[in-house]
């Protein structure tokens, strides 16, 4: 959907159509083997990527909040989640087949799986939201310190979490198996649109102008009696609460959590993402986390020859530099993409409105002061 | 831009009653801490004292790498993630200049006739200076390679470019032909001496590391606050137009406080990998994120203020972990970090942030 570009799309229906194009393809092309085993689950944790970078997008790229915070969010999802399906699993109350011959289909599990990330959701907006009120009136640098500090004390949380929290099933720095794996190509997927269109509709709203205006300019966004604080914690919450609700999709599609996983060095692959895409750039991020998916953990094990894998971070490295030295703006500096265009611009023509980084950006908008 | 209006003041009053639910968690955390420490110094003095002396010789090798984060900081507002990895490269050329190369017994070999502690001390310093040398150029560098280009851009797109040069420095050298990933063990140049000093043990390691360590904070405070070149850091660090208009060279000032801090870093290092014997190539990210923190705490661009909170960090890693709970530390010291900032929201010696122009 990313790819059309045809003028005539630009109705919620047709790219709805679209949406559902991409989905059917991919499945056809799962059900064919054409993606299999290997190529699969680096293709949903695209999705789960391209999820935890566009709420980390709405923090920074949209309210100009540095926040390294998002993989501890991310931990907080996944774990919720898991342990969730899992004591169900445990239990043996996961599966609960609805018997209609060959349209039998397992409600149970769907259930319970959509409950799991309902709740990750919900746990990570709530610790957002607490750890939010009095740290987002930190300065740029000082709250990047303070939610990597976050980050930081989720790991050391999650790699005692048998001994100091008292989960067993979690199984600390040991790694939790038997997790369900339940993420499907379907969930990810919608999901993934579900997000797009929230960012995207929020980002276009009163709301979202507001957020926007905090990230241009704190002093004149307060002269226009935007409550600051108010719209850092929106986009914060939200922003953590799609951390959350990846972290839920990622558990259930290895179906193994370890701590290292969500280590503060890993925390950094969100913001390297979102940079890579263009800050503010809602297609950027999406297209750059399939990149990062599918080049870094996919075609680099696939095409290297083994004695040339471990050269595979030093390229990464290396790439990293050579980006920021080339183009800094990220790859889309700011523009968007058929659907994710502000379709009221778009069809008006006019000026854009404050903030909206529709039109040709000017420059990079910088969001650190 | 004095805009007190009153909309400003209106949220702040609604959210009292938050903050003073914040206030008394603080409090009691703090008093749970305060008593948690006092009976565990009635209890067993000197394991307490023990703690302090092992915190002490943490926080003064923190202090070391802090100081060129602090420094780097002050002067391009860039978070120099790599510093904790050219702190590792100080410490794996220290270990190729003593098991290879075999330099801490230079002077014993050139100078028979000298004492064996002298020698010893001459063949530290020449391990320190050969990594801290290094370090300095390898600082300068990546100084020149990856930042100057994009001092310019937004201030993002340097942090990204910090970050790929810690990845670099740690990928390139986890490669088999450069450091390779195993746990390497490290010789100390001199031999282990203890002393005990009404029980506490305290070994001249620490001696070692608290000596250079101060040496080193003299001597920077030295420069920074008495030569010519300090002075161009300090404009530097006010006012980058302005100093360039007062007909500063600000290209080599910053490359001088990049080499400064490199210097630091491979000296820290060498300390480092002395106090706890084992080198490998991820070894500089835990402690270059400590002594971050430790910069933060103390007020980034502050070189009393790094080495204040380097301090505070060394003892509360070691008396977290003796008296609250040892796989706990981490978390604690990051705790600390976070309530520092929300009590001081630009650290103990740090200046309120500038009003943006």
């Amino acid at each position: 959907m990313k790819r059309l570009k045809l003028p005539a799309l630009s109705r919620t229906r047709d790219w709805l159509l679209v949406a559902v194009a991409t989905y059917v393809i991919v499945q056809v092309l799962i059900y064919l083997e054409m993606i299999d085993a290997f190529w699969l689950p680096i293709v949903q944790l695209g999705a789960v990527m391209a999820i935890i970078s566009l709420g980390l997008n709405l923090i920074y790229g949209f309210n100009g909040q540095f926040s390294l915070g998002q993989y501890g969010f991310y931990a907080l999802g996944a774990y919720t989640a898991a342990d969730i399906t899992y004591r169900l699993n445990d239990a043996n109350q996961l599966h609960h087949v609805l018997n209609l011959g060959p349209l039998s289909f397992d409600w149970g599990q769907t259930v319970s799986f959509v409950a799991a990330l309902v709740v990750a959701v919900l746990f990570s907006a709530l610790v957002a939201f607490l750890f939010g009120l009095p740290v987002l009136k930190l300065g740029s640098d000082y709250l990047g310190i303070a939610t990597l500090g976050f980050t930081m004390v989720v790991y050391v949380l999650a790699n005692n979490s048998d001994t100091i929290l008292g989960f067993q099933e979690m199984k600390g720095a040991r790694g939790m198996v038997g997790i369900p794996q339940l993420t499907t190509w379907f969930w990810t997927f919608l999901f993934l649109v579900v997000t797009m269109v929230l960012v995207r509709n929020l980002v276009y709203s009163s709301p979202g102008r507001a957020i926007v205006s905090v990230r241009e300019d704190e002093t004149a966004a307060k002269a226009m009696g935007i409550d600051i604080s108010r719209y850092k914690l929106l986009a914060f919450v939200i922003g953590s609460a799609l951390a959350g609700l990846a972290g839920g999709l990622y558990a259930h599609l290895y179906a193994f959590l370890h701590p290292s996983i969500f280590h503060f060095v890993k925390s950094f692959d969100p913001l390297i993402i979102v940079v890579f895409g263009g800050l503010g750039s809602m297609t950027g991020t999406v297209i750059a986390a399939f990149a990062w998916a599918l080049l870094l953990q996919g075609l680099a094990v696939a095409v290297l020859p083994s004695n040339l894998l471990e050269w595979r971070y030093v390229l990464y490295a290396v790439s990293l530099i050579a980006v920021m030295l080339l183009r800094p703006q990220g790859l889309m500096g700011g523009r968007e993409l058929g659907f994710l265009k502000n379709l009221r611009v778009v069809a008006q023509r006019k000026e854009p409105p404050v903030g909206a980084p529709a039109e040709p950006a000017p420059e990079v908008t910088h969001a650190s002061n | 831009m004095a805009t007190t209006t009153a909309p400003l003041v209106l949220p702040k009053k609604r959210l009292s009653l938050s903050q003073l639910a914040g206030r008394g968690i603080l409090l009691i955390l703090l008093l749970g801490t305060l008593w948690r420490l006092v009976a565990g110094f009635a209890e067993n003095p000197t394991l307490f004292g023990q703690q302090v002396v092992d915190g002490l010789r943490l926080g003064f090798v923190y202090a070391l790498i802090a100081l060129g984060y602090t420094m780097v900081y002050g002067i391009v507002r860039l978070i120099n993630f790599a510093h904790g990895d050219v702190f590792m490269v100080g410490a794996f050329i220290s270990l190729f200049s003593i098991k290879r190369w075999h330099i801490n017994q230079l002077p014993a070999n050139l100078m028979p006739g000298l004492a064996k502690t002298t020698a010893d001390i001459l063949g530290t310093l020449l391990v320190l200076l050969i990594s801290g040398i290094f370090c300095m150029i390898l600082a300068v560098v990546i100084e020149r390679v990856a930042y100057k280009p994009i001092r310019e851009a937004p201030r993002i797109n340097a942090l990204i470019t910090a970050i790929g040069v810690s990845f670099f420095l740690e990928y390139f050298g986890a490669l088999k032909f450069v450091f390779g990933t195993d746990y390497n063990v490290y010789e100390r140049p001199f031999e282990v001496v203890f002393w005990d000093i009404s029980g506490v043990r305290v070994s001249n390691i620490t001696v070692v590391i608290v000596l250079v360590a101060t040496l080193m904070l003299i001597g920077l405070q030295f420069i920074v606050q008495r030569t010519k070149i300090g002075k161009a850091m300090r404009a530097v660090s006010a006012d980058k137009p302005a100093a360039r208009l007062m007909g500063i060279n600000v290209d080599s000032t910053i490359s001088v406080t990049f080499a400064i801090g490199g210097f630091l870093a491979g000296i820290g290092g060498v300390l480092y990998a002395i106090a706890f014997p084992s080198v490998w190539v991820f070894m500089g990210i835990m402690p270059g994120l400590k002594a971050f923190v430790a910069a933060v705490l103390g007020g980034i661009g502050s070189i009393p203020g790094a080495f204040v909170g380097a301090l505070i960090m060394g003892q509360a890693e070691t008396l977290s972990a003796a008296y609250i709970s040892t796989p706990m530390r981490d978390a604690i010291a990051f705790a600390i970090l976070i309530i520092v900032l929300l009590i001081k929201p630009t650290g103990i010696f740090g200046e309120p942030e500038r009003e943006k122009a």
